[in-house]
């Protein structure tokens, strides 16, 4: 019993696992299958793919080779089937190679069903990148000075500072479409100092409207004031190795730049005329004449401190209008008026004024741009209204008591520059500043090195190999009232790698 | 989503509604004046003035006897672009020297890049001289899309015709009979005269000649001549004496019996090259305007025909 028990079960269970099997296996047998038709239908897929890639292979080769008949017919030549043999030296190959297929048919005008080329369709930023590097000599005693305050031979930071070899500027430009409504821009520069060290500035890092209603354009974020024609564009683009005296005594070493906003309205006058209107911080290393501290030295006898914006009178306002005429086919006049305005780091405020004259001949038969005149010419006034100061007997040398005044300095360059034959650009450029009057408190603390009167002149030839390149050669004989006369010699050198924006006018 | 999601959707789609009304309403208001159409290059003018016949008002930028590559962002264009319906570009980089900014500072959303105002010719035309390598700047300006100076195949002129037509057409479609019956007779007649110039080009066929930078390549292509050299060593660069030196017995040795570039070139090296090598120097337009006799596109190619078949039937 125990033993027909025992066979049952056993042949039960047997039953059971051979049947789970059998259902196990039908099961796999049935996904094999699956997987099977599946692989089939793929390779079927694929193999109808190829036939008609291939079918439309032959049809589109046929159809190139009737075309090429066609065309060859009409030109009677052997023209497009080889290009010609331009240049016999190889390393330019691509430059020649001349696509095989034309037009289809010629007689037929283009369609919007026709086939179309799209270049460069991923282009979502430009990158440039600029390299500046001056070397040469000078007389003058104050070529290298690192003394804060101290006198300084060129004004502008990105300026020759030492004998031997300066790394003006290394710039990185980033600039492209934001989205439908802006464009930015970026403007990261290296420099390398006269101790070795490399300093990174954001010079400029900006978003720009660009379809605003009304004819206005915003511009906001960090990026040069608009003011006069030099202090908004970049080291790169100026016709001399240095800046202007003018703009260094007043807008300082960095040009006036500053985080801020601006909007322009291109005005509907029937020339060309544009407003502009630039709201900014006003304190801070790049607004020289305003509330910057002048690494801790004295500016005009007094300290000069910092601060942050609490109201509204705290900030730069930087007003600018700007026209242009064509005098004839071939002459261009762009003149402009502006103006800074903003507190300043004594307790007092500042304006600067300016106005500037750009004129530029460029022949009505130019090669690549040549032969060209331009002149240029900016002058500015600076009226200071310094805060009084109690004195300070507590810091070493001690600070005199000094009362309120109004300090006044004028400053102008002309420039005029001769493109002569393609790549070849021989330039003069005269400079001078000066103040109205000595002032109160230099009569008290000793003569202003910063106020002295100075004058430069320029003279320089650059060679432009390309667009991409240049290489210039100055002199400068300058004339500074209390250190006397300077002789100064430059070489510059300049490459742009990269997709840099086209410049304006 | 929160309602008040839908709310501002709805408030959104409104003002949208708002917005598109009121500018077709504004359309409608300015619909009979003239489209204003910039173009860059005079050769694009002078057609957009074929096409557009009174319908439109034409500016062009560029002179024909200057360098298209380096014409000058005057600021006075900004205003002319503020203005414009239609802004008419070749394309392939040919304008990026100077176009850019321009566009930039007209701040009219017309012609932006992507607005139907904006037309860039080279998008619907095979342009010759692909570069079918990496370019890199060492090989000189080279237009790494392709050769630009397109115009100067007047199978070409009739694309970019009828590209201007269509988008005349899509912008004024009141006078699109207009526009299509002034792209029929554009295209008829130079459908004969291309014939004409063909005609007379035709025992010249094989020519081979030498230019200042690849200008007239469709040109070349167009009438059976070919190019054996450049007296720029490569695009925008000007040769040098060792240069010169090399190209002169290559060229001398295809046979070269002209030496052609437009009339803004210095002429004194490719007057020397065409003395050396026994050709003649001729100095052809390569735009509308290029010259005082060359008043319209079709005069181009009748003023350059002619002088081509002059200087070679003398040498014949």
């Amino acid at each position: 019993m125990k033993l027909m028990k025992f066979v049952v079960w056993s042949t039960a269970l047997c039953l059971s696992i051979t049947l789970l099997h059998a259902q196990e296996g039908s099961e796999t047998e049935k996904f094999n299958k699956q997987l099977k038709q599946l692989q089939e239908s793929f390779e079927k897929q694929q193999n109808e793919m190829k036939a008609n890639f291939e079918r439309l292979m032959r049809e589109q080769q046929t159809q190139i080779e009737a075309l090429r008949k066609q065309i060859e017919g009409k030109t009677n030549g052997p023209v497009l089937a080889a290009s010609p043999p331009l240049d016999q030296s190889p390393q330019k190959p691509m430059v020649s190679a001349i696509a095989p297929i034309r037009t289809a048919d010629l007689s037929s005008p283009w369609r919007p069903s026709d086939p179309i080329r799209v270049g460069n369709a991923q282009n979502f930023i430009n990158l440039s990148f600029d390299a500046l590097v001056a070397a040469g000599t000078s007389t003058a005693r104050d070529i290298d000075s690192l003394t804060p305050g101290g006198s300084k031979l060129e004004l502008g930071g990105h300026d020759p500072k030492q004998r031997g070899f300066t790394i003006q500027n290394l710039e990185t430009v980033f600039d492209g479409k934001v989205d439908p409504y802006f464009r930015g821009q970026a403007n990261i520069v290296l420099q390398i100092d006269p101790h070795g060290d490399t300093t990174v500035e954001a010079e400029e890092a900006y978003l720009e409207t660009m379809s605003l209603p009304w004819n206005l354009q915003v511009k906001a974020g960090q990026f040069f004031t608009e003011f006069g024609r030099l202090n908004p564009t970049h080291p790169h683009t100026w016709d001399f190795v240095d800046q202007p005296l003018a703009n260094g005594r007043f807008l300082g070493e960095d040009g006036l730049r500053s985080a801020g906003a601006r909007v322009s309205w291109l005005m509907p006058t029937p020339f060309y005329s544009e407003l502009y209107m630039t709201v900014a911080n006003s304190q801070g290393g790049t607004a020289f004449s305003f509330r910057n501290e002048h690494a801790g030295t004295p500016f005009f006898g007094r300290p000069s401190l910092q601060g942050r914006v609490k109201s509204l009178g705290d900030l730069l306002f930087a007003p600018r209008y700007v026209a242009s005429f064509n005098l004839s086919d071939s002459q261009t006049l762009v003149a402009g008026a502006s103006g800074a305005f903003g507190p300043n780091g004594t307790g007092g405020d500042t304006q600067i004024y300016g106005l500037d004259l750009f004129w530029k001949w460029k022949s009505p038969e130019q090669h690549a741009g040549f032969p060209f005149v331009t002149w240029q010419t900016e002058g500015m006034a600076r009226r200071f209204h310094a805060g009084a100061f109690p004195g300070d007997a507590t810091v070493v040398p001690n600070l005199a008591a000094l009362p309120a005044e109004t300090v006044t300095d004028y400053g102008a360059y002309s420039q005029l520059a001769y493109g002569f034959k393609k790549g070849w650009v021989a330039a003069l450029r005269g400079d001078y500043v000066f103040p109205e009057k000595r002032g109160l408190y230099e009569s008290i603390v000793g003569p202003d090195l910063e106020r002295a009167s100075r004058w430069r002149i320029s003279p320089n030839l650059t060679y432009y190999p390309s667009e991409f390149s240049k290489i210039r050669l100055q002199y400068n004989f300058d004339h500074r009232n209390g250190i006397g006369d300077d002789h100064s010699v430059w070489m510059q050198f300049e490459f742009l790698l990269g997709t840099h924006a086209a410049h304006k006018f | 989503m929160r309602p008040t999601n839908f709310k501002n959707t709805n408030t959104m789609n409104y003002l949208q509604t708002y917005l598109v009304l009121g500018a077709t309403a504004m359309f409608a208001l300015t619909g009979h004046a003239k489209l204003n159409v910039v173009a860059t290059l005079p050769d694009f003018g002078a057609i957009a003035q074929e096409i557009g016949g009174d319908k439109i008002k034409v500016s062009t930028i560029a002179r024909g006897t200057e360098d298209p590559h380096f014409v000058d962002a005057r600021p006075s264009y900004i205003r002319v672009l503020n203005q414009a319906d239609v802004l008419i570009e070749g394309g392939a980089e040919l304008e990026i020297g100077w176009l850019p900014p321009l566009v930039n500072g007209a701040r009219n959303s017309k012609i932006l890049s992507d607005a139907p105002g904006h037309v860039i010719l080279s998008h619907g035309i095979r342009l010759l001289e692909v570069p079918t390598g990496p370019v890199d700047r060492s090989m000189g300006d080279v237009h790494p899309l392709g050769n630009p100076h397109f115009s100067l195949d007047p199978g070409n002129g009739k694309i970019i015709a009828g590209i201007l037509a269509e988008t005349f057409t899509r912008l004024d479609s009141a006078n699109a009979s207009y526009y299509a019956s002034n792209l029929k007779k554009f295209t008829e007649r130079l459908d004969k005269k291309l014939a004409e110039w063909a005609k007379l080009m035709e025992p010249y066929h094989g020519t081979k000649v030498v230019t200042y930078h690849k200008s007239f390549t469709y040109f070349l292509e167009r009438f059976g001549l070919e190019l054996v050299g450049t007296i720029e060593p490569k695009p925008g660069v000007e040769p040098s004496p060792s240069y010169i030196n090399a190209l002169i017995p290559r060229v001398k040795g295809a046979g070269v019996t002209l030496v052609i570039i437009e009339p803004f070139r210095p002429h004194k090296t490719p007057g020397y090259v065409a003395q050396a090598i026994g050709a003649k120097l001729l100095l052809l337009p390569d735009a509308v305007r290029g010259n005082e006799k060359v008043k319209d596109y079709f005069g181009l190619f009748d003023y350059d025909v002619a002088e081509i078949v002059a200087a070679l039937k003398n040498s014949k």
